[in-house]
């Protein structure tokens, strides 16, 4: 992969002008490793059977040329297991340094890379470029706020989260000081889906009701009260809590399940499905006729 | 940071091509509806010819059953409700909880249940016309 021979390569630099002490001969050692390394990525270039065309969204209001939102198109060389993110990290790495993404783990647990790809909310570390339609066309998420090139705005997608406070909060803890609070397998397979999340927002950003309204607590916070409040742990008082801040106008009722959401998860969590359960839920504990 | 970038809720709609099923199932839904409520209005002002005289009410229907247009229209009618109906059924099932896996499936087969009763009903609504 591109992005292992990069590594490589900068290694041998940091080798090599150890050796060299004098400034002058570093420099013009490093000047021609520099070629080198240009060489080695055009050869790369030329190496790879296939290449593809990325077309990648790119703004930055503090760069006068970069006011206007526009695409650029760079031609990545492509290899067998390629990911959308390591096309992403060659063209940065190779072409333009400028280009701005968010990415961390490359293994979809960080959930830092939700991007728009071809369409669709998907994380580019998860994407395989064979999957798509070449040439691929890569944005932010959208209905979120364009900070630069590929990043947006998280900062609502984190506020909806923390509003169904989602951590552990039992109504009793155990007696015993170290005393572990254990939870039944059937009970655990029955959360198990929704604690998967990794708030990478991308169903957040293809909801439409989420566009519309702002203060719509989206898919993933739903989601997150979901897991704390069918955690049978925490006990009855605690859930009647979680249920009402969810049943409120801007929580479990906007939801008009276009499915949206479940669809892009890259998790696979079913989101609609676990926003109609605590619909039902919230029902239930408002009726209360047994 | 002092600024971005926003692209407006325009694209929502401009993206038409990119929807899936779920979100297709919303829009005819919310479509059907409207015409739903329409042919509402429309209907009570035919019925309430009735009011005047009965012979009124026979004149209004048989003069609007002669226009070839309102025949046409009135497959669309049909093909509107149907369609309203099961998606509807879907909808409920999604409430409950029900195979909400195969809720793809569903919209599809309520699409094509739709065209079979419509195709079936053209014998009967444009009988006589031509």
């Amino acid at each position: 992969m591109s992005t292992q021979v990069t590594e490589q390569t900068e290694t041998e630099t940091e080798e090599q002008t150890e050796e060299q002490s004098p400034g002058e001969r570093r420099r013009e050692k490093k000047e021609q490793l520099q070629r080198e390394r240009e060489q080695e990525k055009s050869d790369l270039l030329d190496e790879a059977e296939e290449t593809v065309e990325l077309k990648i969204f790119r703004y930055d209001p503090e760069v006068p040329e970069k006011e206007e939102p526009r695409f650029d198109s760079f031609e990545v060389p492509f290899f067998e297991g390629m990911t959308v993110l390591d096309a992403l990290i060659y063209a940065r790495d190779t072409y333009d340094s400028s280009l701005t993404f968010r990415h961390s783990c490359r293994q979809a647990v960080c959930g830092s890379d939700a991007l728009f790809i071809n369409g669709k909310q998907r994380l580019g570390c998860k994407t395989q470029m064979v999957d798509l339609e070449w040439p691929i066309r890569i944005e932010p998420l959208p209905h979120q706020e364009v900070v630069k090139d590929l990043v947006v705005d998280m900062e609502h997608f984190y506020e909806q989260m923390h509003a169904v406070e989602p951590y552990f909060d039992p109504d009793e803890l155990p007696d015993g000081e170290r005393e572990e609070q254990r939870q039944t397998p059937e009970n655990r397979e029955k959360v198990k889906l929704s604690t998967r999340c990794i708030w990478c927002g991308a169903c957040m950003s293809s909801c439409n009701v989420a566009a519309g309204d702002n203060q719509y607590l989206g898919p993933a916070a739903i989601n997150k009260a979901y897991r704390f409040a069918m955690d049978e742990r925490e006990g009855t008082d605690r859930k009647e809590d979680r249920l009402r801040i969810i049943e409120q106008e801007h929580g479990v009722w906007r939801c008009q399940t276009q499915f949206s959401c479940t669809e892009v998860c890259p998790k696979d969590i079913p989101l609609t499905e676990h926003i109609q359960e605590l619909k039902r839920e919230a029902v239930k504990s408002n009726l209360k006729f047994w | 940071m002092s600024s971005s970038y926003d692209r407006g809720t325009v694209e929502s709609f401009g993206r038409w091509q990119e929807f899936s099923a779920g979100m297709w199932a919303w829009v005819l839904h919310k479509f059907t509806g409207w015409i739903l409520i329409g042919y509402l209005f429309t209907h009570i002002a035919v019925l309430s010819t009735a009011t005047q005289s009965p012979e009124m009410y026979t004149d209004t229907l048989q003069g609007l059953e002669e226009l070839v247009i309102v025949r046409f229209l009135e497959i669309g009618l049909l093909a509107v409700a149907v369609f309203h109906i099961l998606n509807g059924v879907r909808l409920l099932m999604v409430d409950l909880g029900i195979g909400l896996g195969s809720q793809d499936k569903s919209f599809y087969a309520s699409l094509v249940l739709t065209a079979v009763i419509a195709l079936a009903s053209i014998p009967t609504f444009l009988g006589g016309v031509f």
